[in-house]
């Protein structure tokens, strides 16, 4: 129930900071179809930990920022490796071994790693990661274990 | 606004550019789908996120924090389509080039990948 | 100066559509075609600013969603050759 009326909060301040209406006609309609939004996702079951992630929130607040940074790092990175005349390149897939318990964890892990550029992710197995690397060096191991501490330490103790 | 917010929001977008362009040349120069996944995401993120950060400076309140969901929304998206494409490509029959035979590849400017399925 | 920034995505999208031509694969084009997509939509941002009129952001918003939708619906259908498939052709399922 907490995360249904969560839900049409978060719903409610899209309608509101999209629309930019606020006569009383539009605000009836807004609240008309998050109520119907919000209903429609209680009938069909969707309304879980994984469509409504409230429990992670203030834990990413520490998570994004670190994020942003090593997407910008790894930017320059990859930036360098394509302007370089000779195009040292050295394509490789590895595999790493996530340690996040839900499967929520594990696809925020997957889309943190594809969203750093120079590593993407191609399949999951279980645990077990399958990462295309631009080149052996992105994908040394260091960078992507913090990643992985940290995404387990988003995902917290309760789940 | 300040000259130096100016200042500061004229660099994020310039550098924003800059990026966009590097990752379109790679997905020039790389020699196969995978690597050019790689130059894709680099505008995908840096590009788009740099461009749209330095304009959040440029309108009134209501205007950067629609920049930003929109940021959010490009952030959310672009890794759920770049893996939807690697595991099509995989599933497809194509098998990425690893080791130095990528590189000899571009030396020899053959290409890369197999022609359509 | 936004002009700047729109002559470089200009340039860059120009790049990818070079890339969608040349192909070889259907999944470059692919590629190449959803980054263009995401050009387009920091594009429409920026046009909007070099016109002094904001509210494209909102056509920007429309757009990404239906680059992603458009993006992974062509995916679908080069992977299955059905878009009402629910199944993965060999019967696994989507992990």
């Amino acid at each position: 129930m907490i995360r249904a009326a969560g839900l049409w909060v978060v719903l409610f301040a899209l309608w509101l900071l999209l629309s930019g209406h606020y006569q009383p006609l539009f605000l009836t309609f807004g609240v008309a179809t998050c109520t119907l939004a919000v209903g429609v996702a209680y009938r069909m079951g969707t309304l879980d930990d994984e469509s409504a992630p409230f429990h992670l929130a203030w834990r990413a607040v520490a998570y994004v920022p670190w994020l942003v940074w090593d997407i910008l790092r790894c930017n320059v990175q990859v930036a360098r490796t394509i302007l370089s005349p000779k195009l040292r390149i050295d394509p490789a897939i590895v595999h790493f071994r996530a340690s996040q318990r839900t499967d929520l964890g594990k696809f925020v892990y997957a889309n943190s790693i594809t969203l750093t550029p120079g590593t993407v992710t191609t399949g999951i197995v279980g645990d077990d990661f399958e990462v295309h690397a631009l080149s052996k060096g992105l994908a040394d191991g260091s960078e992507e274990n913090e990643m992985n501490r940290r995404v387990t330490a988003l995902e917290g103790e309760a789940s | 606004m300040g000259t130096a917010l100016q200042l500061l929001s004229w660099a994020l977008i310039l550098a924003g550019a800059f990026f966009t362009l590097v990752g379109a040349l790679g997905i020039l120069r790389l020699p196969d789908v995978f690597t050019r996944m790689h130059a894709a995401g680099m505008t995908d993120t840096m590009g788009a996120g740099l461009i749209l950060g330095g304009l959040c400076f440029q309108g009134d309140g209501i205007t950067a924090v629609r920049l930003l969901l929109i940021l959010v929304f490009l952030w959310f998206t672009c890794p759920v389509s770049t893996h939807a494409l690697a595991r099509a490509a995989l599933q497809g029959g194509l098998r990425p080039l690893t080791g130095t035979a990528a590189q000899r590849d571009v030396a020899a400017q053959t290409p890369a990948s197999r022609q359509d399925p | 100066m936004f002009a700047v920034a729109v002559a470089a995505l200009l340039v860059a999208m120009a790049m990818a559509v070079t890339r969608a031509l040349l192909g070889p694969t259907a999944y470059d084009r692919v590629l190449a075609l959803n980054n263009m997509g995401t050009k387009t939509v920091v594009l429409i941002a920026a046009l909007g600013f070099l016109s002094g009129r904001p509210d494209f952001l909102d056509l920007a918003l429309v757009y990404a969603l239906i680059n992603f939708i458009g993006t992974v619906a062509v995916l679908k259908y080069i992977e299955y050759g059905d878009l009402g498939a629910a199944k993965r052709a060999d019967g696994g399922t989507d992990a």
